[in-house]
């Protein structure tokens, strides 16, 4: 399984990083790509020696310290503040965020 | 001439305000003054002179109504990732620029609702990813301290404070707060701490209300408090600490009186050293000065226990695939819609990225490139699954030690301040100053670093202990009695405003 995962991971190369860099909606110049590749390349190499750990049968952490998650009522307790809510808004028109134009 | 306040401790002032030697307008003034005049440090993004002069008044009238707190009245500094309702709250990145929250965060008003008085909001590094406060849209923080060379002269080069909390222990350091706010994700209070001889604290992961801090890594932030004594950081931390139904991962569980822990009594106590600890190339003088306090600890009746925490060294390429992919995940909130900036773009998606290509440094876009990466199809058993099973790892390691042990001693990072520019283009050689904070950072457990000693140039070293969870009481006994073992009390030599 050990061998499987190393199988996996490949170094990323300029397309993995316009790949990513589309996926987190982060404009990226074309000559900017090679550089970032070598660093993320650099980043992911160090994290390899991680496939060194045995992890068969182990857990993984899903809360830091032990305690379960706490149920409430569900009911509306607050609310009412759409002013507040736009203020900070970069454009907000009607009530509403403002959006450049998505339907033709 | 009047006394100068700034040089107290908080517990000190504390003492001062309710005997009515002074007021909280007459110590506030003199922390504006001095913010004034160490301005070169680049420490505040925002002073708040207004607010505190008002917030000042309303302690002075609870100090006189016979309402005060361990808080009220005390001059603090605000890191600025802790959203202060119509105050700029940034977290230093541009892409929040202009934001003022229309809220409080739950830390922030417990505070307030102590009495405790808001001097400004604190530089640090971007979304607190960075070690050296290098990393802020706001530039750089400078360390109060530089080096001295052999025939005692002060260094002209500056030197970074730690980070991510920065601009929280210049400002403190440097005489400008009483005592400051931090966060701590991988280290970023108890590093910076060490680098400006403070103390940093960092409770258990659930002891402080996330509600209202900008998130980082959501599964490893936490409040602490960044201050001059460990007398102080308790004083502070119970003002801090609170459960919060508006923070799901708040925990419901009394909040002790801290202070009362500093007993000065750790005879019996049992006090572990990880030999993983014990790193290749980490400096003579460090190594030192772990023995010394092993033996400090021992002289004052501590019974020290060798221990094992075998997966150590995995921490930080743990960390380094788990706080990217939290950050991808809470970052993808910068939109350019809600607030901050919006940076135009041919359609919806070019507005995203165009946003979010200016609005974000390098080493945030690095970290949410990463996170991006680690998440996607394909790749998210490989590392993100895998990190968080080593996670797992990590953390009965520390159980296991704690059956035998009831805190830990480490050093707080492997090497003192540097100068400015010098890790800043090595991303790895930067990651690898949290070595010794980010275990208990993934383990959720309290830690706390101490000043301990200098190193041969004169520039502060820090202690680090790591306490169970929910254990911030012998965690704060052991530190105190540290503290007062290492008698440090060494301060920077001023070269910035007006030397008076």
């Amino acid at each position: 399984m050990e061998e499987q995962e190393r199988a996996e991971k490949m170094s990323v190369d300029k397309k993995i990083v316009a790949k990513i860099a589309d996926l987190a909606r982060i404009n990226v110049p074309e000559e900017q790509l090679e550089p970032l590749a070598g660093e993320l390349n650099n980043i992911l190499d160090w994290i390899e020696q991680l496939s060194e750990v045995n992890t068969d049968g182990v857990a993984p952490m899903t809360s830091v310290v032990a305690f379960t998650l706490p149920f409430r009522a569900d009911k509306v307790t607050d609310g009412g503040y759409r002013d507040e809510i736009l203020a900070n808004a970069p454009s907000a028109d009607h009530g509403f965020f403002a959006v450049p134009k998505v339907i033709e | 001439m009047t006394q100068d306040l700034t040089k107290l401790t908080l517990a000190a002032a504390r003492d001062g305000l309710t005997k009515g030697d002074f007021t909280s307008r007459e110590l506030t003034q003199q922390y504006l003054s001095a913010m004034e005049n160490g301005r070169e440090m680049n420490s505040f993004i925002v002073e708040t002179a207004d607010i505190a002069l008002h917030m000042a008044d309303k302690a002075d009238e609870m100090i006189a109504a016979g309402n005060a707190t361990g808080m009220t009245g005390i001059p603090i500094a605000v890191k600025d990732l802790f959203c202060t309702k119509d105050v700029h709250s940034c977290a230093a990145s541009h892409i929040l620029n202009g934001f003022k929250p229309k809220y409080e965060s739950t830390v922030t008003a417990n505070l307030w609702h102590d009495g405790a008085v808001m001097l400004g909001k604190t530089n640090m590094d971007e979304f607190a990813m960075g070690s050296s406060n290098e990393t802020s849209f706001y530039g750089p923080v400078k360390n109060p301290w530089r080096a001295l060379d052999d025939k005692g002269v002060l260094d002209t080069k500056d030197y970074v404070p730690g980070g991510s909390s920065g601009g929280s222990v210049a400002a403190v350091a440097a005489d400008m707060a009483m005592a400051a706010t931090g966060t701590d994700t991988g280290g970023s209070i108890r590093q910076p701490a060490a680098f400006t001889g403070l103390v940093g604290m960092k409770p258990t992961y659930g002891r402080c209300s996330r509600w209202g801090m900008i998130a980082f890594a959501s599964s490893l932030d936490q409040a602490g408090p960044i201050t001059k004594t460990v007398r102080d950081a308790a004083i502070m931390m119970e003002s801090m600490a609170s459960y919060d139904v508006k923070d799901s991962t708040s925990v419901e569980r009394i909040v002790p009186n801290y202070e009362h822990a500093l007993t000065g009594d750790i005879r019996g106590m049992k006090i572990g050293i990880p030999k993983e600890y014990r790193m290749d190339g980490m400096p003579m003088e460090i190594e030192k000065l772990w023995q010394d306090a092993i033996g400090w600890m021992k002289a004052a009746g501590a019974e020290i226990i060798d221990i094992s925490l075998p997966h150590t060294k995995y921490a930080l390429p743990t960390y380094y695939i788990v706080a990217p992919a939290e950050a991808s995940s809470n970052l993808a909130r910068y939109d350019g819609v809600k607030y901050g900036l919006r940076v135009e773009g041919d359609s919806l998606d070019g507005m995203y990225k165009n946003t979010r290509a200016e609005g974000f440094g390098d080493e945030v876009k690095r970290r949410i490139l990463i996170g991006t990466y680690v998440l996607s199809a394909g790749y998210y058993d490989a590392y993100y699954l895998k990190a968080q099973k080593i996670r797992t790892l990590i953390a009965q390691d520390f159980a296991k030690a704690y059956a035998q042990v009831d805190v830990i001693l480490t050093p707080t990072a492997p090497s003192a301040a540097f100068a400015m520019g010098e890790k800043s283009d090595d991303p790895i050689a930067m990651y690898l100053n949290d070595i010794f904070t980010v275990p208990a950072s993934l383990a959720g457990l309290p830690a706390i670093s101490v000043p301990a000693g200098l190193s041969k140039n004169a520039m502060p070293l820090g202690l680090h202990l790591i306490g169970r969870a929910f254990d911030e009481e012998t965690l704060l006994r052991a530190a105190h009695v540290l503290e007062h073992a290492a008698g440090f009390t060494a301060k920077p030599k001023v070269w910035w405003g007006e030397k008076s």
